[in-house]
Parts: C-alpha cells; sequence; structure tokens
C-alpha cells in the first residue's frame, strides 16, 4: 500500500500548484475539486474516515459546488473579458487582463522565503518526539461515560461540546452574512439553471429521496462509527441545492421564516440544552447522568437539519425572492 | 519514512504551493482557492501527526479538523459572496487597489 501512499502524496502538491497555475477559473476549480478527493482519500489512509467523509462532501464536493456556482452566475462577462485581452508573458496567468509582470525578483524572493519556512516544518516534523497518547488515553477511559461509542463523536458532542456550539454558531452567522449582502436571485446563474436538463431532473427525483436517507443513516451511524451530524448535513444540503437546481422546488415557494427558523435550530436546540442544564447548578454543557445518548442524538438531529438549510442557503438563488422586493422599497434608506 | 510522515511532508509541500500562491494572486478566485488549499494542507498536517505512533489515532485532532473543514466552507462562501457582490458593482475579479508594484 505505499505505493498508494506516495502517489498521493507526490499527487496532492503537484495538483495544488497546476490548480493555481491554470488559466482557467473553471479548470482550476475542477483540479480542485480532484485535489480535495485526493485528499480525503490521503484522511482514510491515516485512518480518519470521519474526516474523510467531512472533507470529500464538505471540502472538496459542496465547496466546489460553491465555486462553480459563482463561476456559473458571472461567467458570461468573464468570457467577453477574456476574448477582449491579451495573454500575458511567463508570469502566473489570470483569466483577464495582463497580469503585470511585477517584481519577478520579489516573487523569486517570497519563494525562496517560502522554501525556507518549508525547510524549518520539515525539519520540525522528521524531528518531532514519538507521541506518548496521553491525552488519547483519557478519551478512552472517559468513553463509558459519553453515551456514545464513537470516540470522534464523543469528542466532539460531549468533551469538546462547546468548540461545535461556537462552531454551529458561526455557520449561522456565515448563512445570516451571505442573506444580508442581499445577492440578486434572479441574476442570471442563479435559481433553477438546471431545470431544462431532463436527465439531470429524472435523476434528481430518484436521487434526492436516497441522499435523504443516506443523510439519515449517517446521522444515526454517528454514534458508534464513522457518520454524525455535519456529513449527514452535508448529504442533506446537496438534496437541497439539487432540488433548487433542478426546478423541482422554487425558492419563492418557500417560506422565509420557515427557513429562518430552520437555519437557527440547531443553534437554538444546542444552546438550550448547553444553558439549560446551568438551571441545575452544573457547569456549562454537563449533561445529566444517564441522558447523554438521548441528548446527543437531539442535538446531532437539529444540527443535521440546519447544517443542510444552512449550507444550501450559502448558494445562490437559494434566497426567496420576497426579500428582496422588501430590500428594494427601503433602498434610500 | 512511514506513511504518516510522507503525508505530513506531503501536506508541509501542498500548504507551502497554496501559501505561494495566494500571495502572488492577483485574481479574488483564484485567492479563495488557494485559502482553501492551505486549510486543507494545515489539517492534512495535524491528521497526519495525530496518526504517527501505533494503535487508533488520538482522536481529538480530527475532531478539531472537523470543525476547522465546516469552517472553512462558511468561510468560503462568505468570501465569495463578497467576490460576487465585487463583480456586480466594479465588473472585476480584482481588488481595485491592486497595485502593480507590489502588495499594498
Amino acid at each position: 500500500m505505499w505505493l498508494l501512499d506516495a502517489a498521493l502524496a507526490i499527487a496532492m502538491p503537484i495538483l495544488a500548484w497546476r490548480v493555481l497555475t491554470v488559466t482557467d477559473l473553471f479548470k482550476a476549480v475542477v483540479l480542485f475539486i480532484a485535489t480535495g478527493l485526493l485528499i480525503a482519500l490521503g484522511y482514510a489512509r491515516l485512518q480518519a474516515p470521519d474526516v474523510a467523509l467531512a472533507e470529500a462532501a464538505i471540502g472538496a464536493a459542496l465547496t466546489g459546488a460553491l465555486f462553480l456556482d459563482l463561476l456559473g452566475s458571472i461567467g458570461p462577462r468573464l468570457e467577453a473579458e477574456r476574448d477582449s485581452s491579451s495573454s500575458p508573458d511567463g508570469s502566473v496567468p489570470d483569466h483577464r487582463g495582463t497580469e503585470p509582470h511585477w517584481a519577478t525578483p520579489l516573487r523569486l524572493l517570497l519563494g525562496l522565503l517560502i522554501a525556507g519556512l518549508g525547510g524549518v516544518l520539515a525539519w520540525a516534523l522528521v524531528t518531532l518526539p514519538a507521541p506518548r497518547g496521553e491525552i488519547a488515553r483519557q478519551v478512552e477511559a472517559a468513553m463509558p461515560e459519553s453515551g456514545v461509542s464513537h470516540a470522534v463523536t464523543a469528542v466532539l458532542l460531549n468533551f469538546r461540546a462547546y468548540d461545535t456550539l461556537l462552531e454551529i454558531g458561526v455557520l449561522v452567522l456565515a448563512a445570516v452574512a451571505v442573506w444580508s449582502l442581499r445577492l440578486d436571485p434572479t441574476a442570471p446563474g442563479a435559481g433553477a439553471v438546471a431545470e431544462d436538463e431532463p436527465v439531470l431532473v429524472h435523476a434528481a427525483a430518484i436521487l434526492i429521496p436516497c441522499m435523504v436517507m443516506v443523510a439519515g443513516y449517517l446521522l444515526w451511524a454517528g454514534a458508534h462509527r464513522p457518520g454524525g451530524a455535519f456529513q449527514a448535513g452535508a448529504v442533506l444540503a446537496a438534496a437541497v441545492e439539487l432540488l433548487l437546481l433542478t426546478g423541482l422546488v422554487r425558492a419563492h415557494t418557500l417560506p422565509p421564516a420557515g427557513l429562518g427558523a430552520l437555519l437557527m435550530l440547531g443553534f437554538a436546540v444546542f444552546l438550550a440544552v448547553a444553558g439549560g442544564v446551568m438551571a441545575t447548578g452544573a457547569p456549562l454543557l454537563t449533561y445529566p447522568a444517564g441522558w447523554e445518548y438521548e441528548l446527543i442524538l437531539l442535538i446531532e438531529t437539529s444540527l443535521t437539519l440546519s447544517i443542510g438549510v444552512i449550507l444550501a442557503a450559502l448558494f445562490a438563488g437559494a434566497l426567496p425572492p420576497r426579500s428582496v422586493s422588501h430590500d428594494t422599497t427601503n433602498e434610500g434608506r | 519514512m512511514s506513511p504518516p510522515t510522507l503525508y505530513a511532508l506531503s501536506s508541509v509541500a501542498l500548504l507551502l504551493v497554496a501559501l505561494f500562491g495566494f500571495l502572488t494572486s492577483r485574481n479574488l478566485v483564484r485567492r479563495v482557492i488557494a485559502i482553501n488549499l492551505l486549510a486543507s494542507g494545515v489539517f492534512l498536517l495535524l491528521v497526519a501527526i495525530a496518526a504517527r505512533g501505533a494503535g487508533t489515532p488520538d482522536p481529538i485532532p480530527h475532531a478539531l479538523v472537523l470543525t476547522g473543514i465546516v469552517v472553512s466552507v462558511s468561510t468560503t462562501a462568505l468570501a465569495l459572496a463578497l467576490i460576487r457582490r465585487i463583480h456586480a458593482a466594479t465588473g472585476r475579479l480584482e481588488l481595485e487597489d491592486a497595485e502593480p508594484e507590489g502588495p499594498a
């Protein structure tokens, strides 16, 4: 298997270099998704299946889809600009205009500095002392009282639940921030761009119920094997976005209040549980004994629903147009 | 060289490439891609370090990286939304004050 490891280890930086030096942004995004998938394979080889699932679903697929969504919206204008500009010589070419040959000596110096940093990091890595596994042993010892049997889930939703609470808070903030930017959902490239593709529409009609089932399974399985709320939420988000892209569900038929409620649900439930236990005098996020599994399941389910809505809401055209018309009436303020 | 060390060195190369790409690109979309690759490199490094030693790897870096991946996608989404607004307002995918002589 070392051949696979060697191939992956060599391919990843080379692919990353290609991502950042291709002229066409679309090609860069496709290569980026491929790099993400290779990294997910790397995680699997490093015995990190939860992280591999998350990287494949969120890091590679959803992030790549966000980029493609952006390129699809501004794509037509990019084409026009590329045709009217000349390609530069030598320097890293971007999709449009001439990249000024600014300070190639500066670039060389930067490269040398970064290579120096790499040398320091590599030296630090090979001289790392052998791991003592102290914390891992403590986690192992505390597993019976965590309520679940999978270590990563126990860390995420019990031992370090505070971090996860803040993480879902960050997600909610990002969704609110993207929505408050008032991106136009009627712009070309937003909303149901794929509704004229019969194969995709029919395939989506079959795939989406399967994706919902997979999301439910991932959520349920997170307690005792790799899985959990974030991976399930990502699959759910993909299903929701597929619904919007194929026009099977129109954004304007979705009630904004319901969307807002689902957005907040995960954070609200998590916060309620976290704060609720304080009413009994226990510190923040101390689950009452015997109730850990039920509370974790409740929190994870709310998280999955919220994450599904949040990640899908980050795409263009996911905002119900009603709020856009509300915005234009306040434009003068 | 054990697999974890191999992946650790590879992830260092990955994050260096991404850092160089981020600092030398003017196109905003390419810079966001570079940030994502930088984050992926750092996460891979963390997981590779955690995978050293015999037995099951330490689960806490895994949870940390999982959190990081999710936060990274929200950051990317916000950055791309901002880029969309910049493009709608200025028609360009670069910052207006990007000077040819070098970074500000």
